[in-house]
């Protein structure tokens, strides 16, 4: 299944979480990647991404980090 | 400790204490209703500096340091310092120029709106519906697209600026050195008034470094909260204002300071739609910056420079409302308080149409 990456590194409060809502919204299932580059978007778009029922967990990747959901 | 700051119920421990800390800097010396304000914290500095000369509200608040200087701690201590920049840092400035004059037109940050409703200033109430108002044309924006653009990491001495601002503000206050034509000043410091209002320098600081690391841990945001249950129906941040504003009441009710009505409230006035007005406007900067005045002290302590920009924005913002009676006074809105307040509306629109640039 294709993989969907959303770049949301460096963005502020709360554009991580926006970009996160906006491809979740389009998609029923599969597997979403969102890089963000601090542990507080990191938590908000786990936290988002947990809330809207679809499974979370996260990863160190290039200094940053990237946020995987999948349903 | 960490992990449970770390945890759902992180904010709201936050804002527990935080509400408790701020009811007793009062009872210690601070303004009523002023345990912490970052937009008359802020102001003072100003004063102190001589970049106002407003002589009752002049005094180097070691509360403003101690938050940068608690959240760079926390931050190094569990290896968050990033530093970062590059986003629009002219434009943050702005916006945190004009945030603060909606601020001063109303008299306190978003921290201080709920702390003069914990102390029974019902005046409070309008400044909140203008709060909460402006977020909503903050959260319109967001959902449109709008953006000041990514940051990008820089140097790690790049961060230091801020925290170094505020040491220098720390020693400036200890030192108590007079510059200016025969030692005149500044640094000035308020004889009277709010400025003069303060309680003692070591549990001022200890108590700014407290919640500068609170606050950075929990990510505490009093605007933050208010948008994420606009936008998402997420109460994460909301339960930290919650219980920062019952901690503060129930703490001034048992020291005899909650004293509820509209008239005579320590530094408030009673014109609702500039109270209103004043907060429509920070609340719709705070929201295109990101989130309210404490946090961007935090940020910056982080390293974030444009969280930096954007406080050095309303450094510069209480000198223009003090300089050209902008701000508002216990008496009223100041002289050219209402088109301050419209010119600054106008510009966080434009700011919002301008910058509707949704990635891709």
């Amino acid at each position: 299944m294709e993989k969907i990456t959303v770049d949301a590194r460096g963005l502020s409060c709360p554009q991580p979480v926006i970009e996160t809502k906006r491809v979740l919204d389009k998609h029923s299932s599969g597997t979403v990647e969102i890089l963000v580059d601090t542990v507080t978007s990191r938590e908000n778009v786990l936290r988002y991404v947990t809330n809207a029922g679809w499974k979370g967990g996260w990863r160190e990747q290039d200094g940053g980090y990237a946020v995987t959901a999948t349903k | 400790m960490d992990r449970m700051l770390m945890s759902k119920n992180g904010p709201a421990i936050a804002g527990l204490i935080l509400g408790v800390i701020a009811a007793f800097l009062v009872n210690f010396g601070n303004p009523g209703n002023m345990g912490f304000c970052v937009a008359c914290f802020t102001r003072d500095i100003a004063g102190a500096f001589g970049l106002h000369r407003a002589a009752i509200v002049q005094y180097l608040r070691p509360e403003i340091a101690g938050f940068i200087l608690g959240a760079f701690v926390s931050a190094l201590a569990f290896s968050e310092y990033r530093p970062r920049g590059g986003s629009s840092p002219m434009v943050r400035f702005a916006l945190g120029f004009f945030a603060m004059i909606g601020a001063l037109v109303f008299l306190g940050c978003p921290w201080r709106a709920y702390l003069r409703l914990a102390g029974g200033d019902w005046n409070a109430v309008a400044g909140i519906a203008g709060l909460i108002c402006g977020i909503g044309i903050g959260v319109w924006f967001l959902y449109g697209g709008f953006s000041l653009g990514p940051s990008r990491p820089t140097p790690k001495a790049a961060g230091l600026v801020m925290p170094l601002f505020a040491l220098v503000v720390l020693i400036l206050l200890v030192a108590r050195p007079l510059f200016g034509a025969k030692g005149t000043g500044p640094i000035f410091f308020s004889e009277s008034g709010p400025g003069a209002a303060h309680a003692p320098i070591l549990i001022s600081l200890a108590a700014g470094l407290i919640v500068g690391w609170l606050a950075q841990r929990t990510r505490f945001c009093t605007i933050g909260a208010v948008r994420d249950l606009i936008m998402i129906r997420d109460c994460h941040l909301f339960k930290g204002i919650a219980a920062f504003i019952i901690a503060a009441f129930i703490t001034n009710f048992a020291l005899g300071q909650f004293k509820p009505g509209f008239e005579g409230q320590p530094v408030a006035h009673t014109m609702q739609l500039w109270n209103f007005l004043g907060m429509v406007l920070a609340g719709l900067a705070f929201t295109l910056a990101g989130g309210c005045p404490g946090r961007m002290l935090i940020m910056s302590g982080e390293g974030d420079s444009d969280a930096g920009s954007f406080v050095m924005g309303m450094l510069l913002g209480a000198a223009f409302a003090h300089n050209f009676s902008l701000a508002s006074s216990t008496s009223g809105i100041g002289a050219f308080g209402a088109p301050a307040t419209i010119i600054g509306l106008v510009f966080c629109l434009i700011v919002g149409f301008a910058f509707k640039n949704r990635m891709a």
